[in-house]
This record gives structure tokens, sequence and C-alpha cells, in this order.
């Protein structure tokens, strides 16, 4: 793989994060358990979707065929896509939503503390930008899987169903190959798999005041960030986004 | 306009205090929730806010039902912040009710259970992409009639809120025109598009305002009270007026056979909308008021869990931190 | 017991070194939530904010003043703002 094809897979690895969590989470405008809850997730969903937008539009012009971030968002085919299989699972409750921003938060904060000092600065920059906005995401998730887990007893049962379900989908986001390797030769990207002790001690720590319990299985799914295999959410995902543009091709929106 | 059909409480206080209240809002003043009201006001006000929020809430739905399927990241982007727009909205709103003594929970259950009711305009489909441009265009334009006026309501917090509302309600109408004029000079399918959204949502953006006011005996104690500041007529006829114009400009045909200039009035003429059709709309039978309903309930009833269990936590914080004192 | 999430009035400072004024009122379970709460729905066109929540009932004062608040605008989200739109002149005001 070369060096160029292998920057385009981790940029596309983090906008696709970010375009289909941000997708995920649009989903509940209009639908959340209390106004302000609303209003927070849109917010959410509003700065992934604007990190979408930096991570595809460099993407695009590294890729340099003229394509532009939308032509990468709403043009791929799902075996394209480099979004690791956690944030395309369906919202299902609230907690399940919540205890998936939160497992993704905390990689992602901590992948973009890396990823400050690049050696790419455009990456640098975009990776700058985000970290505040997900330093707010990870406080708000955090806050509410701790508030949700040691709240009732059924808001306790959901939140732990949540984790149960969910678990064997965070391992994805640790793991390396050659095209990680690639970055982390030329000092653009970390190796995934070294962010994996922060992470569990991150974890661990919240899961732990939440009164929640961390299955012990360390099995984890994969193939979403290879492209190798989605999950069949994914497909379902794209006919939606995409629809406009694949329906009728070359209209200005 | 959000609040249609608000019937003024009768008011049975002593006439002097009503008087001199009366005073009060002739000469400008605010009235502020721990002065002295009539209860007429005071209940005509709840019923009046709490139609208008409740609007904004079922009115994230019908634009909602299309932030998963915006056709680019930017489009996606002004509809979610725009449709969070009207949850923070609704949100002002309930709080200025709430200062008259009904909580947010209250007034929520009048909406879910159909004592209060909303909008007529949101019980119709989107169908299209273009009906997020004429829902911009169009709904919000008409609101922005009915809103700006309310600014100088005469009751203080629900001025205060109409204030912020205008505030960030200003770029809702303008990313509307500028969608559907995309579509409208975009290719043939969407000028279609752009068309058959006009088509429908035309008739019902007129009925916003409220049947005509000839037959709106509701008007005068409230325009009294300075909590209904035109008619409905004139706020229609003042809609019709800019938006003809606008239609114009992007080469749309408004629906309307007998529309003209009327040199002498200095006013458009236009077709009244179906009235029986609106009542209709009012008492339930509008093509999506049960699901408007239904979906407002889902969200309420399966949140209940989250709101209890944060409250629990909360209590459980507050309790240990007690006991650690 | 009732279940109702207790009502917060917020106070805000913008970034220009002036006083938290009352910008509105929203519900959360506590002070902490009604903090997040309040960034999320009262500077969603702001930078750079200090808040304070209080709680409702105990405040004992009639309510502030209708001067709104100063915005700023939001880089990265400029759409928020109605000159983000090109509206044609001969349409006119919009």
């Amino acid at each position: 793989m070369t060096r160029e094809d292998a920057f385009t897979q981790f940029l596309l690895q983090m906008g696709d994060n970010t375009l289909i969590l941000g997708h995920r989470v649009s989903e509940w405008c209009g639908h959340a358990p209390v106004l302000e809850e609303d209003i927070a997730l849109a917010n959410t969903a509003l700065d992934l979707i604007g990190q979408t937008q930096m991570w595809l539009g460099l993407a695009a012009e590294v890729q340099g065929d003229g394509k532009s971030a939308d032509d990468l968002a709403f043009l791929r085919d799902a075996w394209d896509f480099r979004n690791v299989l956690l944030v395309e699972v369906p919202n299902e409750d609230f907690g399940r939503t919540l205890m998936r921003q939160f497992l993704f938060d905390a990689w992602h904060s901590i992948q973009l503390g890396r990823l400050m000092k690049s050696s790419d600065e455009r990456v640098a920059a975009i990776a700058e930008k985000a970290s505040k906005e997900v330093a707010y995401h990870l406080e708000r998730s955090a806050d509410t899987v701790v508030g949700l887990g040691d709240g009732t007893e059924e808001s306790h049962r959901r939140m732990q169903e949540a984790l149960d379900y969910l678990w064997p989908y965070a391992g994805e986001m640790f793991q390396s190959d050659e095209a990680d390797a690639e970055m982390v030769k030329a000092g653009i990207a970390p190796d995934p798999a070294s962010l994996r002790e922060e992470y569990d001690t991150l974890v661990s720590r919240v899961l732990t005041e939440a009164t929640l319990t961390i299955p012990e299985s360390r099995f984890a799914h994969k193939g979403g960030r290879t492209g190798a295999m989605h999950t069949e959410h994914l497909g379902h995902l794209l006919t939606q986004m995409q629809w406009l543009q694949r329906a009728y091709p070359g209209a200005k929106w | 306009m959000y609040a249609q059909m608000i019937k003024s409480e009768a008011t049975q206080d002593d006439p002097e205090k009503l008087a001199a209240f009366q005073a009060r809002i002739d000469a400008g003043e605010k009235i502020e929730p721990k002065d002295w009201m009539p209860e007429g006001y005071r209940k005509t006000l709840i019923r009046q806010i709490g139609q208008h929020a409740h609007s904004e809430i079922v009115g994230q739905l019908p634009e909602g039902n299309w932030i998963t399927r915006a056709p680019t990241l930017e489009r996606k982007a002004i509809l979610l912040a725009k449709v969070q727009d009207e949850a923070g909205h609704g949100l002002y709103l309930y709080c200025a009710a709430e200062t008259l003594g009904v909580s947010r929970d209250e007034i929520t259950e009048m909406l879910l259970d159909g004592r209060m009711k909303y909008s007529s305009i949101f019980n119709y489909p989107t169908l299209n992409w273009a009906d997020i441009g004429a829902v911009g265009w169009l709904v919000d334009g008409a609101a922005i009639m009915n809103q700006v006026p309310l600014q100088r309501t005469s009751f203080g917090p629900y001025s205060r809120a109409m204030i912020r509302i205008c505030k960030e309600e200003s770029f809702h109408q303008r990313q509307g025109y500028d969608a559907i004029r995309k579509m409208a000079e975009g290719t043939p399918e969407q000028k279609k598009m752009a068309q058959d959204a006009l088509n429908r949502l035309w008739y019902p953006s007129l009925m916003m305002f409220g049947p005509s006011d000839k037959d709106s005996v509701h008007s005068a104690q409230s325009m009294a009270w300075k909590i209904k500041m035109n008619t409905n007529d004139e706020l229609r006829q003042k809609f019709v007026d800019q938006t003809v114009p606008q239609a114009e400009y992007l080469g749309l045909t408004v629906p309307d056979p007998d529309l003209k200039w009327n040199e002498e009035r200095g006013h458009y003429d236009y077709t009244d909308p179906d009235w029986s059709e609106f009542f209709d709309v009012i008492k339930g039978n509008g093509p999506c008021n049960v699901d408007r309903l239904a979906a407002r309930n889902k969200a309420w009833d399966d949140g209940k869990w989250v709101r209890d269990g944060l409250l629990a936590h909360a209590r459980k914080k507050a309790a240990r931190k007690h006991a650690a004192e | 017991m009732k279940n109702e999430w207790p009502l917060w009035e917020i106070f805000i400072r913008g970034q220009h070194g002036m006083s938290h004024r009352h910008v509105g009122s929203l519900h959360a379970p506590d002070a902490e939530m009604a903090i997040k709460n309040a960034r999320d729905v009262y500077t969603r066109r702001n930078e750079g904010v200090s808040i304070w929540v209080v709680e409702a009932n105990h405040i004992a004062a009639s309510s502030p003043s209708d001067k709104g608040p100063l915005y700023e605008p939001s880089e990265s989200k400029v759409y928020r703002h109605p000159t983000f739109f090109d509206i044609p002149d001969e349409v006119g005001a919009m």
C-alpha cells in the first residue's frame, strides 16, 4: 500500500466515523426523551457533520481526482466506507445511543489528542478544532452514562444491556493493519493499538462510577475500518442518506 | 400564528382593577408574572403560548422527516440546525408559560392527550425535498408575519421569548427560499418538485392565519390585551402580497387562478383557502394528525425511564453529598 | 413523588467582560446538568461564555430586562445567520 493510499484510508476512517455517527445521532431530532436532550443531541450531530466536511474534504484533496466531500459521502457504496462498525449499529433506545456515543467519544478524544501532534499540518489543524467539540461530547455522554447507570433499576438494567451489546464493537477501534503502520512511519497518526491502555482506564473509571460491569470477553467484531465486512445496517443507512444524490445524478442542491 | 382559534377567556374581575390593568397595557407597559392580572388574561395566554410552543415541537416532525435524506452535508447541517432551533423555540415558550403557573410536564400532557392544539400546518406531510425549502419560505414566512409584532406583546416573558425567537428565526425563512430557489433553477425534475411543494403548501400556509375576521369572534379582547397584535385577514393579505413576487421570481405558479393585483386596493386579490378542510384538520382529520401525535407520545413514553433515571441519580448524588457533610 | 425535573434560571456572560445576564430558563435534574443544558440551549450562537444556573424556586426577585444577549457569530455554523443566504434584490425584503 502506498503512503498516499494509506493516508486516504486514514482520512476516510476519520470522516466516515463522524459521518455515520452524526447521521445516527441526527435521527433523534424531534424524538428525544426531553427537549434539552433533543437540543444537545442535535449539537453533537452538527459537530460531527462539520468534522465530516473537514475530514472528507481533506480525503478528497489527497485523492486529487476532483471529488468533493459530498461526492465521498453520497456516492460511495458500503464497501468503500471505512467507519468502525460501532457507529453504524442502530440507535435502539436512548440508552444504547448514549452508550455508543460514550464508547466512541472516549476513543475519539484520545485519538484527536494524538492527532494534534500529527506531522501533517492539515490533520493537526482539524484535530485541534474537533478536539474542543469532542471534549464536550465526552463530558456529556460520560455524565449521562453515569446518571443512567446509577439511576433507577430500569435505567441501570437498560444501560447494562446497552454495554453488553456494544462492548464487542469497541475493540475494532484499536486494531492495526499495514495502512496504520504506514501512518505511524510518516508520523501522521498513532498506532490504534497504542490508544487502548488510556481508553481502558478512562472507560473503566466512568463505567465503574455508573455501577456497570464491563463484559469479560475481549472478543471484537471487525471489518468496518478496513471495509472488509460492514454490518447489514450500513446499507440501509446509505439507501436513505444517499437517495436524492443517487436518484437525481448531477443535480445541484 | 402558530396559535389559531384562541378563544379569549371571559373575565369577571373587579372593574376597577381591570381598568387599571388595561391602562397599563394601553400605556405600553409590560405585565410581569408577579403582577396582578385578570384570570382571563392568564388563561388565554397559557392557551396561546402553549399552542405556540406545541406547534414548534410538533413542527420538528415534518422537517425532521428529511434530515436523514438531506442531499448534501451542508444542507443536512442547515436543516438539523433549523429543526433544533424549533426545539429551542418550543423550550423558550414553555418556560414563558411556566411563569403563568403551568409546568412543562402539565402542558406537555395536555398536548399529548389532545386537550391542547398545535398549528394546523404541521398536519400536512413533507413529500419531496423541495418541501423543506417551501416550509422555510412559506410556513416560517407566515409565522414571522405574526411573530415580529408579538415581540411587542404585553406579557413580558412572552415578549422576551418572541424577541429571542425572531432573532434566531430570521435565518429560517432565508434558508428555505435559498433551498427552493436551487430547485426552481435546477433540473426539470427539481423544478417539478418545487412546483409540487408550492401546490400542496400554499393553501395550508394561508390557513395558518386562522379563519377570516368575520368568522373569528375571539379577537377583540385579545387585541385589547395586546396578546394578539393584528387581525387574521390583515396578516394573510400581507403574506400574500409579500410572497407572490417571490414565487414569480422563482418562476413558480401560485395555485390560484384568480390571483391578481388589485390596483385600487394596492393588494393582491386571492382565493380563500377551503375552510371546511381547515376545520377538518383542526378536528383531527388532517393527513398527519394521528401520526404526529403518536410520534410525540412515543417520544414522551419511551423517554420516561431516561427522565426518571437521571432525576433518581441527581437525588442520590445530593443525598450522598448531604450525608458526607 | 413528582418526577418533573426542576426549573433553572440561566445567566450567561458573553466574552465582552460584562455581567452575567438572565437569558431564560430550562429543566435539568441537577445543577451540573443544568449548566450543560444551558451550554447546549442558550449558547448555540455564542462563543466564550460563562454560565450561572440557579434553581428557579430559590429566586426571590422580579424578572430582568428584555434586552437581547449579544451574539457572536459562530464561524463553523455560518448558515444560522440570514446573511449566509444570497437573496436577489428583485425578491424584496426577507
